[in-house]
């Protein structure tokens, strides 16, 4: 079996050029130093607190992301690309979102089935007409991205609602330039830190028209919440509100915050809440997340909520393979980042040929996330993929089939030395006034022998990514 | 600010501030149950331990006798009583992380470290010495306000959390003074049962050291010595702790930095809290320790414990819990 892509080292054993500097530096280090970095690592993450409440595990207990020193490294050329097809994708991503909640151009021009729209779950009739500012729908998108071969990459999924991560991204760099400060006189990395200032900016830039100084707040379903350590992150280094539902109120269609010094108008809402609990009045009612009335001041136009109401549609797995035509069709260009090619078991020709090949492929849920609902055919045993191919055959409109990528590997740090493991990418690109992102992404590292589930939910963990200054 | 906010900011120092005094405390009693004295005196100062913090019945329900062991492990671990400093760590570690945006992270991390280590210890909790743990919480809390104090904007948050650490402070030294004050006349009325009174010089050498395990569990013992050069009477010591306008945790210095405090963070709901502080302030300026004495020090303190509380519950009602949504 041909082995996977290695970001560090080539077919031959040798390292690639962007990586020969680092691949000298990593052969002079003892283990034992290394191991002595790896411990101080978990230290100050915990003392400073930056850890992860893994749904499933004892109440209470906090574990902090697997850290690995190994940087994931691009060459500037490289990223220059990827960025490029970042750009154009999430651009069109917005462009779609916008249609099916007005003129529905691309339902009318056959490129997508009305039913797949109008019938999807994440459709939000509610947005029908509404305007936003901008027409921007995703302000903070996160795509996710593996590496199959070389300048061979994928878009595995894109991340539209609330996508999570980015603090690892900055606290990963802080960390590897706290541990390994002479790696950066050796090589110029791309920084990475300023990506709050530009959240900041993309969120002012999306307020209410009338607003002049817009009060932007960051919303979290609260400290119980696995993410709350990135929503109070984001908001101190923004320097706005972390608020919870209980902090707001609506009044006459306008939203505010219940201060020391009385109510408080609030214009921008970057909200960390899923949109099913966003507000009781208008979704789910059992919601204690959200504001009774936040849709009736959004929808008048007195509120930004970023991400928008709806987005769910366009990073739902049944529209992911139209992304391309999206692309094509409302901004005239070739796709440059791939799609997986995927096959929808709605269709009965897609249905047979995933249940033929359940060893090979691997199989989703359209609305899965966090790596649950998914078989991974080569590595499933047979009692398993059994059990998937009846829930495929009671309900295959649920489920789409990829083949397996070789994922790029990535030299880690795990029990037995260094060893290559598989490695995704999920760089985070904002729409605002223009499209901003900062060089590189959060890079997720899969830290069993193989497996190629990156999720921090299911033990993954993470690297920095470094992307190189011509 | 939001009020949800300085609620979490409130109480973390006030639970700060609760462990560190309980911590106080316990290290008091501690110390003077080593020395030689009656078994019911011993028993006695334990009781009122619990006595003072109201927590005799919870503590009955779990123990069978008073005594220097089971008090400590109540006071100290018992994470099902809230004043336990366990318990008090906890709390203060869990509003510090909901509003961990608003701290600097130098505080935050004092915190969170402060309860890391604090998970060793109970780990190791067969072989903690009470003495060294109990000075262990007393140095995390002073290492907290440093921070504070070297860190913090003087912002909103900042004045949140010194009220939350003052009126906690007022509260617990008038508590402290009006525990070793009542055990005094407790101590009088056993000697005098068991030795008729005609063993002076004992007594007095016992006095000595009641007095000064109460001036050091609230620091104040050097300067004590510093302030009146004098032998330790109670009267002194009332007053230093009710009156000195200098003695940073003296009844009148809390009272007058609680006014300060709240011109900070005047709202349009405040005016009925500087009253009252005002009023305690004139109450507290107007009178003297005679007029203390004369009223009867265990009254005095009843009093004022009433009022600072009740100016605790209106600062809830104007501050922390969120104002009208009309």
């Amino acid at each position: 079996m041909k082995l996977p892509f290695d970001e560090m080292l080539d077919a031959a054993g040798k390292a690639r050029p962007h990586y020969q500097i680092f691949h000298n530096w990593l052969k002079q280090q003892s283990d034992t130093l290394m191991g002595l970095k790896r411990a101080e690592a978990d230290l100050i993450f915990r003392r400073v607190g930056i850890t992860f409440a893994v749904y499933g595990d004892d109440l209470g207990s906090e574990r902090t992301i697997p850290f690995d020193q190994v940087p994931r490294i691009f060459a500037a050329k490289e990223w220059a690309q990827l960025e490029k097809g970042l750009r154009q994708r999430v651009k069109a991503l917005n462009r779609f979102i916008y249609d099916v909640y007005h003129e529905e151009d691309i339902i009318k021009a056959g490129i997508i089935p009305a039913e797949q729209i109008f019938n999807n779950a994440q459709y939000r009739p509610e947005m029908r007409n509404v305007n936003i500012p901008r027409d921007i729908y995703a302000q903070i998108a996160g795509i996710d991205i593996v590496r199959a071969g070389e300048g061979e990459f994928y878009v595995l999924e894109d991340n539209l609602r609330v996508p999570s991560g980015v603090s690892y991204m900055v606290e990963d760099r802080k960390m590897m330039m706290r541990l390994f400060p002479d790696l950066f006189q050796k090589y110029r990395v791309a920084p990475v830190e300023h990506y709050p200032d530009l959240l900041l900016e993309c969120l002012k830039s999306v307020k209410p028209e009338d607003v002049k100084k817009p009060n932007v707040v960051v919303l979290t379903p609260g400290m119980y919440n696995s993410a709350y350590f990135e929503h109070s992150y984001l908001a101190q280094q923004m320097g706005v509100e972390l608020v919870e539902g209980k902090d707001l109120f609506v009044k006459n269609e306008q939203v505010f915050m219940r201060t020391t010094q009385g109510p408080e108008r609030v214009d921008v809402i970057y909200r960390r809440v899923d949109d099913d609990f966003l507000d009781p009045l208008s979704f789910r009612s059992d919601s204690t997340l959200g504001v009774a009335g936040l849709l009736s001041a959004y929808r008048a136009g007195n509120v930004t909520l970023a991400n928008a109401i709806g987005t769910g549609i366009a990073d739902d797995k049944s529209i992911y393979p139209y992304v391309p035509d999206m692309i094509e069709f409302y901004l005239g260009e070739k796709p440059i980042l791939n799609n997986v090619p995927t096959f929808q078991c709605r269709k009965p020709g897609d249905l047979a040929y995933t249940l033929a090949n359940l060893d090979k492929l691997v199989v989703k849920l359209t609305h899965g996330a966090g790596g649950y609902g998914m078989l991974v055919g080569p590595a499933a045993s047979r009692a398993e993929i059994e059990e998937f191919r009846a829930h495929l055959i009671a309900n295959p409109d649920k489920y789409i089939a990829q083949p397996t990528l070789a994922l790029s590997t990535c030299p880690t740090f795990v029990e037995s030395g260094v060893a290559p493991r598989h490695i995704d990418l999920r760089p985070f690109v904002l729409s605002g006034k223009t499209i901003k992102m900062v060089p590189g992404g959060l890079t997720r590292v899969a830290l069993k022998e193989g497996s190629l589930v990156v999720n921090s939910s299911q033990g993954g963990g993470t690297k920095d990514t470094w992307v190189l200054e011509e | 600010m939001l009020s949800r906010t300085a609620d979490c900011l409130y109480w973390m120092a006030r639970y700060t501030e609760r462990a560190e005094n309980t911590a106080r405390m316990l290290d008091v009693n501690h110390q003077t149950s080593l020395l030689p004295q009656p078994a019911e005196f011993l028993e006695q100062s334990w009781k009122k331990l619990l006595t003072i913090s109201k927590l005799e019945a919870d503590f009955l329900s779990k123990y069978d006798v008073i005594n220097r062991e089971n008090v400590l492990d109540f006071m100290i671990y018992e994470t099902s009583n809230p004043s336990s400093i366990v318990s008090c760590l906890y709390a203060a570690r869990e509003n510090a992380r909901v509003i961990r945006g608003k701290i600097t992270s130098e505080v935050w991390e004092t915190q969170n470290t402060t309860w890391l280590e604090l998970q060793r210890i109970l780990e190791a909790r067969d072989q903690a010495d009470p003495s060294r743990l109990l000075d262990w919480v007393k140095h995390r809390c002073h290492l907290f306000r440093g921070v504070m104090y070297g860190t913090m904007l003087k912002n909103e948050s900042f004045y949140f959390i010194n009220i939350g650490t003052l009126l906690e402070r007022a509260d617990n030294t008038a508590r402290i003074l009006e525990t070793k004050y009542e055990d005094q006349a407790s101590l009088k009325v056993l000697r005098a049962q068991n030795n008729g009174g005609d063993n002076e010089d004992g007594g007095s050498f016992f006095d000595f050291y009641h007095w000064a395990a109460l001036l050091r569990s609230v620091s104040a013992f050097e300067i004590y010595r510093q302030i009146y050069s004098d032998q330790v009477v109670p009267k002194q010591v009332a007053q230093l702790l009710i009156f000195n306008k200098q003695m940073p945790r003296s009844l009148v210095c809390c009272v007058n930095e609680l006014i300060s405090l709240i011109a900070e963070v005047e709202n349009n709901q405040s005016r009925e809290i500087e009253r009252l502080l005002g009023k305690l302030k004139a109450s507290l300026d107007y009178s003297d320790i005679d007029e203390v004495f004369s009223q009867g020090l265990e009254e005095f303190i009843e009093s004022f414990l009433e009022r600072i509380n009740h100016i605790a519950d209106e600062f809830s009602t104007a501050y922390l819990i969120p104002l009208a949504s009309n």
